[in-house]
């Protein structure tokens, strides 16, 4: 059906958008990594001169870099784990025969619709706050010292915010896949003697182990770049407990107005970003293959 | 062992009552064919008997004992499923070892037997594949693996070939035949198709909306079927059914004449025709005749040499002893 005439009209007809999309990436690129070369500092305006590795030395030297390095990968990770196991019980919960199945799904996925700002502002005034918040008046009401949830543990306050947007997001993927298994496949399994942990074990989890990686996959793009819940909760703070690498890219840059290092910083994270990305697909990409 | 007795059994779904309650005995060591139309609740007698859905009245007793509320695993049963239900992210072996890996029992063991199932299946082969690479028929064996291995009192397969193609499902209807006859262990099968059923069963029971209507061998099903239904349901193709002046001169609301036991004849005979389309199979010819005294046309079975074309003047003569005659009621008639 392709025939020559056919291949050169489609590739002009999609070149517009490629060429948009193309574009739109990297002309912004390009401006980054030219900034990260300059000393660029808009609060010593003048010219900006060529100093070559330099932002990315004081970037990387920094004390607050290495913390943020953890605080990345913990947040990254914690939050993995919380929604993969969570999201695995609350799918296999849901997926039971119940009264009001289809309110009590539609409830549980609603915390995705919820802005990152908002959300954060509603957990860190209605729910974390030691004074007016729901989990101060409970511990209150049970005679035990609130928890000054931002001050105390600032990072698992954060990890806690960010599961619970992403739960249902892990919940609602892990539900469609185990309504795909074949209910034979667990009726075999029962009659083979299987009980309820070994079906789930040897069956069900098997058959979600794609669904898992789509997971793994996707959140860990989005949650390497979490910023509105720290910047709204605790700006990064107490010091630089909760501060990830996209936040300190914009304490660099925003903040202490040096956009030549937080350039340099931006640089960085694409490239920790890429790495990430060729790791998971090395690991897990063989998944989505079969 | 392997007996099976249902004793007033039967199950609905909310309001909707499925099977109503019926008893059936399967003796031990016996090859029984439940057949019956699409929906007519033979898989779901079968899904009781293995415990997959509970009964909502009546017992089920295995070998003598009450299993109405034993769990399918403790039951003793092995169940072949349609869709074979084979775990797919295990290879073969592991898929025929996991009975035995649930049980509990040593890796050793656990081997020779998957390799004496293998032996007797032709899977020793594939052991190592993923079901996945297989074809339809070596799935179907890699199911009857899993089952074997447990040695089971019985194997239930639930409409098994269905899935297969026309010319597999005939290798595998012998193949299942022949374990049967090897092993000795009861079976139960569930088919839609009555040439499996009269191929295969020692006894068929023919199923309608939940109801028992006959329970024989096959033969007896197709010399003496107990109603209409059954009549029209064994034999292929089916029987013709005849109302009117012809049946009332028999003393019968309904006759009933299979095409192999009608004469075709150009020059006489008891009921003229006219031949429309001919099915020719090359053993045998199927004529579609419209006769002048009934509305609908009979078919009529003939030798494969036998050339009538379209159109041709004939008459059929039905053979008086093989013709069923059938009630108001649509009960035979004696």
């Amino acid at each position: 059906m392709a025939t020559k005439a056919s291949r050169a009209a489609a590739r002009l007809m999609i070149a517009p958008s490629v060429i948009l999309l193309l574009g739109w990436m990297i002309v912004p690129l390009s401006m980054t990594l030219y900034f990260s070369f300059l000393r660029y500092n808009l609060i010593m305006p003048g010219d900006n001169p060529f100093v070559g590795w330099e932002n990315y030395y004081w970037f990387v030297t920094d004390p607050s870099f290495k913390a943020a390095m953890v605080n990345t990968l913990l947040l990254v990770g914690g939050v993995l784990f919380i929604t993969v196991v969570g999201g695995t019980l609350f799918a296999l919960l849901l997926d039971q025969p119940m009264w009001g199945q289809g309110i009590i799904r539609i409830m549980v996925i609603s915390p995705f619709f919820v802005m990152p700002t908002v959300s954060g502002l509603v957990w860190k005034n209605m729910f974390m706050n030691p004074v007016n918040g729901i989990f101060g008046h409970l511990a209150k009401g049970m005679g035990f010292e609130p928890i000054d949830f931002f001050s105390e543990i600032p990072l698992l306050s954060i990890i806690g915010i960010v599961s619970w947007q992403w739960l249902p997001f892990a919940t609602l993927i892990l539900l469609t896949a185990l309504q795909s298994l074949d209910s034979e496949q667990l009726e075999a399994s029962e009659m083979d003697g299987a009980s309820w942990i070994s079906r789930f074990w040897f069956i069900m989890l098997p058959h979600l182990a794609r669904a898992i990686t789509v997971v793994v996959l996707i959140q860990t793009i989005f949650l390497l770049s979490i910023f509105a819940e720290i910047l709204v909760t605790t700006n990064g703070g107490p010091g630089t407990a909760t501060t990830n690498l996209t936040y300190l890219i914009y304490v660099s840059s925003l903040l202490q107005f040096d956009v030549g290092m937080g350039s340099a910083g931006g640089v960085i994270a694409i490239i920790l970003a890429n790495i990430v990305a060729i790791f998971l697909m090395r690991m897990i990409g063989k998944n989505l293959d079969a | 062992m392997g007996q099976i007795t249902l004793n007033k059994v039967s199950k609905s779904f909310g309001e909707l009552e499925v099977i109503p309650p019926l008893d059936l005995e399967i003796k031990d060591g016996e090859f029984v064919v439940f057949v019956g139309p699409s929906g007519c609740g033979k898989s779901t007698l079968l899904r009781l008997i293995a415990g997959l859905e509970d009964v909502s009245g009546g017992e089920i007793l295995i070998d003598g004992k009450d299993a109405t509320d034993i769990p399918p695993a403790k039951r003793g049963l092995a169940m072949v499923f349609q869709s074979y239900a084979l775990y797919p992210h295990m290879s073969v072996r592991k898929n025929i070892a996991f009975p035995l890996r649930m049980a509990g029992l040593d890796k050793a063991h656990q081997d020779k037997k998957v390799e004496e199932a293998a032996r007797v299946l032709n899977l020793a082969d594939y052991l190592e594949r993923k079901p996945g690479q297989l074809s339809g028929g070596q799935r179907q064996r890699v199911a009857i693996g899993r089952a074997i291995v447990r040695e089971p009192a019985a194997f239930l397969f639930d409409e098994p070939l269905s899935n297969l193609d026309a010319a597999l499902r005939v290798g595998m209807r012998l193949e299942i035949s022949e374990l049967h006859k090897r092993l000795t262990t009861t079976m139960i099968y569930v088919t839609h198709d009555q040439v499996e059923a009269m191929t295969m069963a020692d006894k068929i029971v023919v199923l309608r909306a939940g109801n028992i209507e006959q329970v024989g061998s096959p033969l007896e099903l197709y010399r003496t079927p107990r109603n209409l239904f059954v009549a029209g349901f064994i034999g292929s193709p089916k029987m013709n059914f005849v109302s009117g002046p012809e049946a009332q001169k028999r003393d019968a609301t309904t006759i009933g004449i299979r095409p192999e036991h009608t004469r075709v004849s150009t020059d006489t005979g008891d009921w003229p025709g006219v031949v429309g389309v001919s099915e020719h199979l090359g053993s045998d010819t199927f004529f579609h005749v419209k006769c002048d005294a009934f509305e609908e046309p009979l078919t009529v079975r003939a030798g494969g040499e036998v050339d009538l074309k379209y159109g041709d003047k004939v008459f059929l003569t039905p053979d008086s002893a093989h013709l069923h005659r059938f009630d108001r009621e649509g009960l035979r008639l004696p």
